[in-house]
């Protein structure tokens, strides 16, 4: 089953570039043919000259990014992007998402369809799509939310996950978080999952975990490739019968909370944030022995979901990306109520003063519309803080 | 890439944008080792090879031929530009980028604006979309003038009406040097209060200078390269006021302070001209920095101002340029950010610098600095990895700070000192177009834009509580 990547916007290209590398060379490090055909597949294609060419389409509003990812790919040697898969312009969005959402996304809509088209018609099954960006800017934010949407339209059956990565909290662009509000309001409507990495949360993995001393970009991205490639690279469930041919983007997340009330008001103490569903994967050594009886704990979980329902757990015997046992959990829970709710408290302070809102209405982005996305955010918090 | 147009009018615009245009050659020069025509350079010069026809534009990627400026260069006196045009720098500009006349426009605003203003439109607006035609993707006029005088002040003025009715989209970042208080021109408050509000209302960022503040880095940096002291001689070429390696000949009265400004501009631009791990492109400073419309004036601050000439002694430790960065000493116009309210502050940074240590002096100059209750961490930052010349690394803030208060307040004060007694009011109203109105609407505009800081100043000292959220059924 093979994945279509969108990378939007500098941090989606940057990331996505990684994520190749790490994939690519895990499949050729891979010692199961089985494993390592189905991750070629399901990341890229062969051309004409038998190298190995990324399902991907790259998206930028400026051209200097994009230009160093073709050159960097090219010269690994191991895998190259599609030589006409991208798109760029001279101009950036300004860290402006209504710049991003109504003038850009627009604009070249028909492009970028047409580019996704191709790469979708290459696959003889397709998972899905899966589009990374980040939310603090203008590009990845607001082109990103409207390609979304876009493709929403055009593939209403396919799986959709939209991969973010959160700015830094004490920031490197002052508009971010409503830029922030206003793409996870928007996607929230459109994507089947929404993955999220923090950049401050990374940034701790390299300086406490990895002891890096001086922390570049270079490294943060490394990390989340790598998470991120532990989560799309082929594994097998109880019913694969030894096939790596599982969709790695149809994780059940459609959960619906039981109707008619009779709910207790929450009481979120305790030291566990309640979860809704939890996937594991394990990959390496040892993985059939491994156990994982503790992820299945009631405590855990909503009342009103069995952990059986709401706990998947995921193998692979293959060692991934050279580490001998890994293990990833990729968790719908309240872990995220602070640092949502963080950003958009911060952003409500600034809007509450109408500070910057005029860089928004002037490219069609009005009060109303801000006030819709808090809205909505504001429901998605309530929500996960009443689990229980 | 994207290019940028400069507009120089007036004597001073004109005198500043001379140096703007050598140090950035020098710059350039030092860069680009190999001579190619590259994308750093096309933000700001054309490349013209006069064998070939039409024009003879050579695109991006072949050997330079002739460098010619992107620029328009305006006077209503004819001394400076040809001054210019005899000098080194004549072969960067042709004949179509200028426009001259010959009697000036004697101080006075109203014959800048009106009378050459409406003289000249035609010609004015050809010139100007002739330089945009020759950009592939303009971004940015840099308008560059004096605030005191009569054709920097009125005409550069009405040129900037003229940019925002013909080109709406291309930002516009102006430099205006104000007077300072011993100004000779006696008319200067008049003119300033004038032109402020046309910067008030057209332009989308105003960088202002005083007069006064460059003099004074000027002296420092004087007193600092005489002293003899062991460990403090300074390195040459290295000051922020030195012209040298340019291809200028000696230097000229006034060339130390203009230095100044024009470094300003070549290091507000580097981040759009250089690669580096953090992008800052132009159109981010006015959709990071200008939270209100009005309120759009960024108070720039230089270091280092020089680099130490002895190896011996430890570089100025990184940290101490962040520290300087914020002291009132290296405030290009006279005022005191760190006891006033920042609204916004941008760190464009230059050289060997990591992320790490962007945050670690971020997080420990932080404290210290009062931010309005709605943007605590209202940091825009931006990493260019080209130094400038005579330097390792170097720092540009710009600070949207209520500390601009005092500078408008002192120059209401002077202007109405005069309005008051309508003392010279008739040199103005005698000219054709001009009246009474304007002054009254300029002064007013003056005053709303000074309400207004007052008003964030005030909320400093309270304790603003969060806004209360929107609260959801459940």
């Amino acid at each position: 089953m093979s994945v279509v990547t969108l990378q939007l916007g500098q941090c989606g290209n940057q990331v996505a570039h990684q994520l190749f590398h790490v994939v690519c060379s895990d499949a050729q490090n891979a010692h199961k043919k089985t494993y390592r055909a189905e991750s070629c597949e399901r990341f890229f294609h062969q051309n004409t000259h038998g190298e190995l060419v990324a399902r991907a389409v790259l998206v930028d509003m400026e051209p200097k990014v994009i230009n160093h990812s073709l050159s960097e790919a090219a010269r690994s040697g191991r895998w190259r992007y599609g030589e006409s898969s991208h798109f760029s312009q001279k101009q950036g969005s300004g860290n402006n998402w209504a710049n991003g959402y109504c003038v850009h996304g627009p604009r070249h809509r028909d492009v970028v369809e047409e580019l996704v088209r191709r790469e979708v018609e290459r696959c003889d099954r397709l998972a899905g799509l899966v589009a990374m960006m980040s939310v603090a800017g203008g590009t990845g934010s607001g082109v990103g939310a409207y390609v979304t949407q876009c493709l929403r339209d055009i593939y209403p059956t396919s799986f959709i996950i939209n991969h973010l990565t959160w700015p830094y909290g004490t920031g490197e662009v002052i508009v971010q978080n409503y830029n922030s509000v206003l793409t996870l309001a928007h996607l929230y409507q459109l994507s089947d999952a929404i993955l999220v990495h923090e950049n401050d949360t990374v940034h701790r993995i390299c300086s406490q975990l990895l002891n890096i001393k001086h922390i570049s970009f270079s490294d943060v991205n490394r990390v989340i490739a790598h998470q991120l490639g532990s989560v799309l690279q082929p594994a097998l469930t109880t019913d694969s019968h030894g096939v790596y041919s599982r969709n790695p983007l149809g994780i059940d997340w459609q959960v619906r909370p039981p109707g008619g009330s009779g709910r207790s008001m929450g009481l979120t103490g305790g030291s566990f944030n309640t979860s809704l569903a939890n996937l594991l994967i394990l990959r390496g050594k040892d993985v059939y022995s491994a156990e994982t009886g503790g992820f299945e704990d009631p405590a855990l979980y909503t009342s009103w979901l069995s952990s059986k329902e709401a706990f998947n757990s995921w193998k692979s015997p293959v060692p991934f990306n050279k580490y001998e046992k890994s293990a990833t959990l990729v968790s719908n829970s309240q872990a995220l109520l602070r640092p949502l709710d963080d950003m958009v408290g911060k952003a409500w302070n600034m809007f509450a003063s109408r500070a910057y809102i005029h860089q928004y209405t002037k490219y069609g982005i009005s009060e109303e519309d801000f006030l819709d996305s808090f809205t909505s955010l504001e429901q998605v918090l309530s929500s996960y803080r009443h689990l229980c | 890439m994207t290019q940028s147009v400069v507009v120089q009018v007036g004597q001073c615009g004109n005198q500043v944008g001379c140096r703007f245009w050598d140090l950035a050659l020098r710059e350039h020069a030092y860069v680009n080792k190999k001579g190619l025509y590259d994308e750093a350079l096309s933000s700001f010069f054309r490349n013209v090879d006069s064998r070939k026809s039409a024009g003879g534009a050579c695109g991006v990627g072949g050997r330079i031929q002739h460098l010619k400026a992107r620029a328009v260069l305006v006077d209503m006196e004819e001394g400076v530009v040809n001054e210019i045009l005899q000098g080194p720098l004549r072969e960067v500009f042709d004949s179509t980028q200028l426009l001259t006349d010959v009697s000036g426009s004697g101080n006075n605003w109203a014959a800048g604006h009106m009378t050459y203003g409406s003289a000249y439109r035609e010609q004015i607006l050809d010139k100007l979309r002739k330089a945009a035609e020759h950009c592939d993707c303009l971004q940015c006029f840099f308008l560059i003038h004096s605030m005191g005088g009569g054709t920097g002040s009125g005409l550069g003025t009405r040129v900037l009406s003229l940019l925002e009715e013909e080109f709406p989209e291309v930002c516009r970042i102006v430099t205006s040097i104000y007077p300072s208080a011993e100004d000779d021109v006696i008319t200067s408050p008049y003119n300033s209060v004038l032109a402020m509000r046309e910067l008030t209302e057209h332009a989308d960022c105003v960088l202002p200078v005083e007069n006064q503040s460059l003099v004074d880095i000027v002296s420092k940096i004087q007193l600092m390269s005489h002293s003899a002291k062991p460990g403090s001689v300074i390195k040459r070429d290295s000051t922020v006021i030195s012209g040298q390696g340019g291809i200028s000949g000696p230097e000229k009265p006034f060339d130390a302070m203009n230095n100044i400004v024009a470094n300003l501009l070549l290091n507000i631009t580097s981040s759009a001209r250089f690669e580096g791990s953090l992008n800052m492109d132009l159109n981010e400073i006015a959709m990071n920095l200008v939270p209100f419309p009005r309120l759009h004036y960024l108070v720039p601050s230089l270091t280092p101002l020089y680099t130490l000439a002895d190896v011996s002694v430890p570089t100025r430790r990184l940290d101490q340029m962040f520290s300087d960065a914020f002291s009132k000493d290296h405030q290009l116009i006279r005022a005191d950010p760190k006891h006033s309210l920042y609204l916004a502050c941008a760190l464009m940074v230059r050289g060997n610098v990591q992320v790490s240590d962007l945050r670690r002096n971020i997080e420990r100059l932080r404290p210290s600095l009062p931010f309005v209750s709605w943007n605590q961490e209202g940091w825009k930052t931006g990493l260019c990895s080209v130094p400038p010349v005579g330097h390792s690394h170097s720092l540009l803030a710009l600070a949207n700070n209520t500390c601009v208060k005092p500078t408008f307040m002192e120059l209401r004060e002077h202007f109405t000192r005069l309005y008051r007694k309508k003392a010279h009011l008739h040199h103005y109203l005698h000219v054709e177009g001009m009246e009474q109105s304007f002054f009254s609407e300029a002064i007013a505009s003056l005053s709303s834009l000074i309400e207004e800081y007052h008003h964030l100043d005030a909320t400093k000292a309270r304790l603003i509580p969060d806004a209360p959220r929107l609260s959801i059924a459940t």
